[in-house]
């Protein structure tokens, strides 16, 4: 098992702590992580990615031309990276804000309306762990929940816990809004 | 040894394995893409369980030379900067090597010249591999590709340095210091006691207990006829080091026509290329000098034989490819590629410039 | 009366400091270095402090101190002396630590290192040796040189609109919440040796109690930069010195 996934979007969507939070959830789940950021002034306001990498062996580069797993979340990166979807792989993307939707029909596309879910369960801080029920529902590697659930309380400072309970809700109802 | 297993930033794991691996102290200054190191440190709070002190300088000069004083007490100390940041350092780290003193240094590179970016880069290769200061001198110098060794380097670079009292450094990429990655925590040793210290290094100033013999810490040596002699001392300790703690990792170097050569986590960037390379059919393999100095010189010659060329990959615009020269003596191509300005380059640029620069030559 | 009449223990008024070395010192005669390194020598002894002294040494006329007095040295870069010291004592907080250092090394190229070892209050000693020029290179400016004064590099004299003015940096120490004990002495007289090693001791009290950072300055002579007789620059310094560093206690708390 080895999966490449990408996540970009907007600094301030949460986009590097979902990644850190699904880093965790794989090395829960006994597996080799790496999370490489990208850093620097796009920390402020600017697009943020993070590329995280979950596999059964040793992992190489922390740097990837294409990834099995895009999830874009705002137009930038869903232009930028869609075309980086390896064939046969899975591109996610949040239809908020979004002209021009993506064509490829060798990959699998899942649009969502991930901002309209986080505001149903009424915690728009909780919007990056709705994506991250997507990305769980489409990913081929099925990372067990429980795992997910140590994932949280690790990368989660302590004085942070009590919202865990909060998070894994955001995580199900995310894996609810996957559609082709 | 089984440690805590976690992710962190390479950066942060460094804190740890500092105190992890029984430093007695860290003194540093922040810059961008380190400062995790002292913050982490500070966090952690370590003088209140192993005792270890940590302290944040007035400046990166201020900052060597506590390690330098602290050295020369015969106390396992260290610091960490990014390139600007270790340029002011030279001084220092020329001193610490005069006096013949072990000390650790990291720098997690950053691009230059001047204040630069604070993007990865590998550019400071010469400066670390060539003396970097004033003298004839040279610092042992590590390059670790993953977060894990950066751990593990902390752990060897003060087993080194203290082995041939000759500083060593840890010369890292903003890569490894910012990603996150799993890693192993070492088990907890404990600081040495102060007689400990006093036993294990009998030339160190700290106080002549038992009314010894004063012990002076200098690097200072008027007179020419002596000064030579510390100068082949030095030499000797060089060569014994090239001898023995030549460090380099081979990657599918089996029934390969070519050979990729990097280090740190560009290495690993190649090693991704390498796979897609195969592929398309190219068979190409990797070394990945692990000390950049001493260079593993006869490991690249030996490799090189009835190779068709060499790709030297660094984020920098040609230096470790002089001495990949030097080590094959240009009998067969060596070409480099490189990206600077603290952009990495993907691992498909990297096949492109293989066919690009060697096959199709 | 014999001569080994005389020669007795009972009789002894005076000897050599056990810890300044019988050799032979690279200083000019007159220089002031010579006088503070015995008083420096003597209240380590007095005080017990031989075994857990550390010497740091500047760049500088004072750069061989640790070839005359028996105590365990590191010899610093230019200026860092107080870096250096700062990491001994932490690690070392059961030792006594202490810089010397001339006007260069402290004012001018380690002022950051002075002033920020001071400020944070660092247990250790700084001994300032003040004559107002760069000996040990032939003679130039230093911070502390006074207006008018001739150096290699201010041939005509230190000029205010060219040079800037003298700076007073054991003033500034004083005003730093981390001293505990600031003090201007000098070693020209009897009467000054003898308050000089007083203010000596006192320094290295501070710094066994962990009261903070003492600072004491010692306006010297340098007959040579000056080029002058020994006499002629005790005369000098007391004319034209101590008007701008006046001695006493700036800071004893």
């Amino acid at each position: 098992m080895k999966e490449e996934i990408i996540i970009a979007g907007f600094g301030g969507q949460g986009v590097l702590s979902m990644g850190k939070i699904l880093a965790y959830s794989g090395l829960m789940d006994d597996k080799e992580v790496t999370w490489m950021p990208s850093y620097g002034p796009e920390q402020r306001g600017g697009t943020a990615n993070v590329t995280v990498i979950l596999s059964d062996e040793k992992i190489s580069s922390p740097v990837l031309d294409s990834y099995d797993i895009v999830i874009a979340l705002n137009q930038q990166s869903l232009d930028k990276f869609t075309p980086k979807v390896k064939p046969g792989g899975i591109l996610i993307y949040d239809t908020n804000g979004i002209h021009n939707r993506p064509e490829r029909d060798d990959i699998e596309i899942y649009p969502i309306d991930a901002m309209d879910a986080t505001l149903e369960i009424g915690n728009p801080k909780a919007y990056n762990m709705v994506v991250m029920g997507a990305l769980l529902e489409a990913m081929p590697y099925k990372l067990p929940m429980e795992n997910v659930v140590k994932g949280l309380k690790k990368s989660l400072p302590e004085r942070h816990h009590k919202l865990i309970p909060m998070n894994e809700q955001a995580i199900e109802k995310g894996k609810t809004i996957l559609k082709k | 040894m089984k440690g805590e297993v976690t992710l962190m930033k390479g950066n942060e794991a460094v804190a740890h394995a500092a105190i992890r691996y029984g430093f007695d102290g860290y003194f540093g200054y922040p810059i961008t893409p380190q400062s995790e190191v002292l913050e982490t440190l500070e966090a952690l709070m370590p003088w209140e369980t192993t005792g270890m002190v940590v302290l944040q300088a007035e400046s990166e000069v201020a900052a060597i030379n506590m390690v330098y004083g602290g050295a020369a007490t015969g106390k396992a100390v260290m610091t960490s900067s990014s390139s600007p940041g270790v340029s002011l350092k030279q001084e220092g780290i020329s001193y610490i090597a005069g006096a013949m003193l072990p000390a650790l240094i990291l720098n997690v590179m950053r691009g230059g010249p001047g204040l630069g970016t604070i993007q990865p880069s590998q550019a400071d290769y010469f400066q670390a591999t060539k003396g970097g200061g004033h003298g004839d001198y040279h610092l042992i110098v590590l390059a670790p590709s993953t977060v894990q060794e950066m751990v593990d380097f902390v752990g060897l670079g003060k087993e080194l340095t203290f082995k041939y009292r000759t500083p060593a450094m840890i010369l890292a990429d903003g890569i490894v210091g910012q990603m996150m990655e799993k890693v192993v925590l070492p088990e907890q040793q404990p600081r040495r006691s102060d007689e400990e210290v006093k036993k294990q290094c009998p030339w160190a100033a700290n106080g002549r207990t038992g009314l010894r013999k004063r012990n002076v810490i200098t690097s200072l040596e008027l007179e020419s006829s002596k000064m030579e002699i510390i100068n082949h001392q030095l030499q000797a300790i060089y060569k014994e080091i090239q001898e023995k703690e030549t460090r380099w990792e081979e990657i599918g170097l089996d029934g390969s026509d070519y050979l990729i050569i990097a280090f740190g986590s560009v290495a690993r960037i190649c090693d991704k290329a390498r796979e897609m390379a195969a592929e398309k059919g190219i068979k190409a393999g990797i070394i990945r000098p692990i000390t950049l100095w001493p260079f593993p010189s006869e490991a690249i010659e030996k490799a090189a034989e009835g190779k068709k060329g060499i790709l030297v990959v660094e984020l920098n615009a040609g230096q470790m490819i002089e001495d990949v020269r030097l080590a094959v003596h240009d009998r067969i191509p060596v070409k480099h590629f490189g990206r600077m300005g603290g952009i990495i380059p993907s691992p498909q640029e990297i096949v492109d410039a293989l066919e690009e620069k060697i096959i199709n030559a | 009366m014999e001569l080994n009449e005389i020669i007795r223990e009972e009789n002894k008024v005076y000897s050599a400091p056990e810890l300044l070395d019988e050799v032979h010192m690279h200083y000019c005669p007159g220089c002031s270095h010579g006088v503070v390194h015995k008083l420096v020598a003597e209240v380590i002894k007095e005080l017990g402090l031989t075994e857990t002294t550390v010497g740091v040494s500047p760049v500088g006329c004072a750069v061989f101190a640790y070839n005359y007095i028996d105590v365990d040295w590191v010899e610093a870069a230019h200026g860092r002396a107080p870096a250096v010291a700062t990491a001994i004592k932490r690690l070392w907080p059961e030792n006594t630590v202490f810089t010397y250092q001339g006007d260069g090394d402290m004012a001018a190229i380690g002022t950051a290192e002075s002033i920020h070892a001071a400020n944070r209050g660092e247990n250790i000693v700084m001994i300032f040796v003040n004559n107002a020029i760069y000996g040990m290179t032939g003679g130039q400016m230093a911070p502390t040189t006074l207006i008018g004064q001739k150096t290699a590099t201010t041939p005509y004299g230190r000029r205010v609109d060219l040079n800037g003015h003298p700076l007073e940096i054991t003033n500034l120490m004083a005003i730093l919440d981390g001293t505990c004990y600031v003090t201007r002495q000098s070693v020209h007289t009897p009467a000054a040796v003898r308050k000089t090693k007083a203010a000596l001791k006192k320094a290295f009290e501070n710094s066994l109690a962990k009261k903070g950072t003492s600072v004491v300055e010692i306006v010297s002579t340098c007959n040579s930069g000056w080029k002058m007789s020994p006499e002629k620059a005790n005369e000098w310094m007391a004319e034209n010195m101590f008007p701008k560093y006046p001695l006493g206690d700036l800071k004893n708390e």
